[in-house]
């Protein structure tokens, strides 16, 4: 397996979330996925990213691949320093939404991925880890 | 990326060729609503096929365009939704209640004439 570069995409705009899970999708295919996987993995990548661009305005998506006991996956993190998150327990709710929008994007993304983490302080900005690894 | 609409008779086929932004969506509804006005078309294709990914802004502009189309007294078809990605769509918890889907261009199109021919 050769050495996977840590890729940092900045998302400022929309057009920065399709290239964010276009770069997701190579970097899955390239640590082995399968072609479901990898859809899994850009579909995770749009809707952090357009977490990013609708609340906090802009941000970065990090993704790099991670090994544990001889066990490969990709480790996606999406980090902006927007106003935080008022209730973790209200946006992992399914239909819950301040956007207008459908409510699915994190909890959508929980069930997508295998491990999924939100860290947020309101005025400071959001963290949200994810993971899968490879079957 | 425009995504080309071509009039066939009474019907309006779209086909995506490349990934598309938010603002690429958004540019195809307002397309697609002006000329299904001007052409009185009484069917709408949009050819998925090529999407990387529908997630849920995807999906809800979809869902928009086939509501806003039917008020219009036309119906929509969306086509070649791709395995994994709908796999990912059922995961994610998007649905397309109340959208017709077909398996490609041709079912699409046999579907448009059926109703076509059920209204006259």
């Amino acid at each position: 397996m050769p050495a996977l570069r840590d890729i940092v995409v900045a998302i400022r705009s929309d057009a920065d979330i399709v290239s964010a899970r276009q770069q997701g999708r190579s970097l899955a295919t390239a640590i082995g996925f399968s072609a479901t996987d990898a859809t899994l993995i850009a579909t995770a990548i749009s809707e952090l990213a357009r977490n990013i661009v609708m609340y906090a305005g802009q941000g970065e998506v990090m993704m790099n691949s991670v090994e544990v006991s001889h066990r490969m996956g990709i480790v996606l993190g999406a980090r902006d320093s927007g106003p935080g998150i008022r209730s973790i327990e209200d946006v992992l709710r399914d239909g819950y939404s301040t956007s207008g929008g459908l409510g699915l994007g994190l909890p959508g993304v929980k069930r997508l991925m295998d491990e999924f983490a939100i860290e947020s302080e309101l005025g400071q900005g959001t963290l949200v880890t994810v993971k899968m690894w490879l079957k | 990326m425009e995504v080309p609409i071509l009039k066939q008779g009474r019907f309006l086929i779209a086909t995506i060729q490349a990934a598309l932004s938010d603002a690429d969506l958004l540019q195809l509804r307002r397309a697609l609503i002006d000329k299904v006005i001007h052409f009185r078309s009484n069917g709408v294709i949009i050819d998925v096929t090529a999407l990387d990914v529908m997630d849920s802004f995807a999906t809800r502009t979809l869902r928009d365009i086939t509501n806003m189309i039917r008020l219009r007294g036309a119906d929509t078809v969306i086509v070649g939704i791709q395995p994994e990605v709908a796999f990912a769509m059922v995961q994610l918890g998007l649905t397309m209640e109340g959208v017709a889907t077909a398996l490609d261009l041709e079912e699409g199109l046999a579907h448009l004439q059926q109703r076509a021919t059920g209204k006259s």
